[in-house]
């Protein structure tokens, strides 16, 4: 789906934010990108929908040349939700917000009215269709920004930071939504500083620095592993650095889940008994 | 957004960066009311000529030159638009004079953001500041105005990031006949507005919560003071303005057709 061969990127103040990326990205994964401020992930996204072209080295989307093709074009197969909702609502209505897009890509008067009552529904918002969405709260906005996008129903959904600003139990409703979206064989890849959110998920995790992947792999393999993530300013995460800190009694080490943790914590208590 | 790049300021050590900013204001007024003296073309273009020293010694040409580039669209507006009233006022006939008058007003304009162009990208937003507190503006103007300043490139980030996400959603800028692309601009300039604003309150309580305003008496820890290059450069600009106004009451500036 989303091909990557040594991407190379400047911004105009000389800055390289890409120093030769490679990757591939099939049909239907789910893959999180990690690393410090500045490490180039949102440059890297922002190529999978042509918003920047590579200045070295080439970015394919089911094998057509970002460079060949319009934004809008590659926009109606890659979903793309900023980070900052407030970057992209504008219309007096909830409803005319997700109509947007529609309009732009051209669909039908009925099939748009059709789509919004679905994009609506899926993300709890039907109460809100006729309200501003600058009266929302911010995770609604940011609900509503994703609705503007699911709306067109994108093959790829990229999202920069979904999390941020949100509560735990709507980080909880999102990551049921995201595995939900792809059980459906949608190909998600989100931006994240959030390593707990990640290794909830349990996604394919790529690890950025200073314009290189470092690492790249299962979120098992990549979030138990101290010395990879400590290049990336990422500490492990809660249950990962428990099971560290066990290891003396013979724990497992690679444990991220919290049910997988449950498990092996209940065997272990239960030898010792024995 | 090019334009706003000839007015971003960048942090360069040079003999014009160092030099007072009420000195060098005067000076961009001096140019301002030179340009507006004469309207025949060499003096301006003598105007033009002179304030590229200062571009080199500054070393801001990249910029500078892109500021001109930014201004070059507004610059042939001008210039049709003066061709277009000589040709239909006379008649439907265009003389020498006319393209040369034509061409004179659009390089009045060129050293007009060619001079603003200098100062802005050579003065600092914290001097322009301290220079309006010292020529005893009330601190809260002179706040707003460098406030204001401050913000130029990154409301210009800002609007990039809104052209991306509506980009992202199949938005196409570039289509359209004229007014659909106008229309275009809505789906940017409401997120830029509200987004500002949202910004502007915040700015306001963070600043009051560090107690903005408490005394009437601010203390700066900086002071301007004039140095010998500011005295050089304020005698250079009273005798460019003096020349200026000696050549416009006492002499006939010639028309370059009349050379040919």
């Amino acid at each position: 789906m989303i091909e990557v061969e040594d991407a190379h990127f400047s911004y105009s103040n000389r800055v390289e934010a890409l120093k030769g990326v490679s990757l591939t990205i099939k049909d239907g994964e789910f893959v999180s990108i990690m690393g410090q401020n500045g490490a180039g992930k949102t440059t890297l996204i922002k190529h999978f929908n042509g918003l920047l072209k590579p200045s070295q080295g080439i970015v394919r989307i089911d094998g057509v040349d970002t460079r060949k093709t319009s934004i809008a074009t590659l926009a109606r197969n890659i979903g793309f939700v900023f980070q900052n909702p407030d970057h992209q609502l504008f219309s007096e209505t909830v409803e005319e917000e997700i109509a947007f897009a529609l309009k732009n890509f051209g669909f039908e008067t009925e099939v748009i009215e059709k789509r919004i009552d679905w994009a609506l529904n899926l993300l709890g918002l039907t109460q809100y269709r006729k309200t501003s969405p600058f009266l929302l709260s911010g995770g609604e906005r940011k609900r509503v920004a994703l609705a503007s996008v699911l709306a067109w129903d994108p093959k790829a959904l990229i999202l920069d930071e979904p999390t941020i600003g949100q509560d735990y139990q709507q980080k909880e409703k999102l990551r049921q939504f995201i595995v939900q979206m792809q059980t459906q064989g949608k190909t998600i890849v989100i931006v994240t500083h959030d390593v707990e959110f990640v290794a909830e998920c349990n996604s394919r995790v790529l690890l950025m620095k200073e314009g290189i992947i470092i690492a790249d792999g299962e979120s098992r393999e990549i979030l138990t592993d101290p010395e990879v993530l400590a290049q990336s300013s990422i500490v492990l995460p809660q249950i990962a650095q428990i099971f560290a800190r066990l290891s003396s009694l013979g724990l497992p080490k690679d444990v991220i889940d919290v049910y997988e943790a449950k498990k092996i914590i209940l065997e272990a208590l239960e030898k010792r008994r024995e | 957004m090019s334009v706003f790049d000839g007015l971003k300021f960048r942090r360069v050590y040079s003999p014009i960066h160092n030099l007072d900013p009420r000195v060098k204001f005067f000076y961009v007024i001096v140019i301002f009311v030179a340009a507006i003296l004469f309207s025949e073309i060499l003096p301006l273009i003598g105007l033009f000529l002179l304030q590229i020293p200062f571009v080199l010694l500054a070393r801001v040409q990249k910029q500078w030159l892109r500021s001109l580039r930014g201004a070059a669209f507004l610059a042939s507006f001008i210039f049709a638009v003066n061709i277009a009233t000589k040709f239909f006022t006379a008649g439907y006939m265009l003389t020498a004079i006319d393209v040369e008058f034509s061409a004179a007003m659009t390089l009045r304009f060129v050293v007009l953001v060619e001079s603003f162009s200098v100062f802005f990208l050579t003065t600092s937003p914290d001097h322009l500041g301290l220079a309006l507190e010292q020529t005893r503006i009330p601190y809260e103007f002179a706040f707003a105005f460098t406030t204001a300043v401050r913000f130029v490139p990154v409301l210009a980030e800002e609007a990039q990031t809104i052209m991306d996400a509506q980009k992202a959603r199949g938005l196409e800028m570039e289509k359209g006949n004229f007014l659909k692309r106008i229309r275009n601009y809505v789906p940017v300039l409401i997120p830029l507005i509200v987004s500002a604003i949202r910004r502007s309150l915040e700015l306001a309580e963070a600043m009051e919560s560090r107690a903005w305003g408490a005394s009437k008496k601010r203390t700066n820890l900086y002071a301007l003071k004039l140095g010998r290059g500011d005295l050089a450069l304020l005698a250079i600009t009273i005798c460019i303005l003096a020349f200026s106004i000696y050549v416009r009451l006492y002499f006939v500036v010639p028309n370059l057709s009349q050379f040919f």
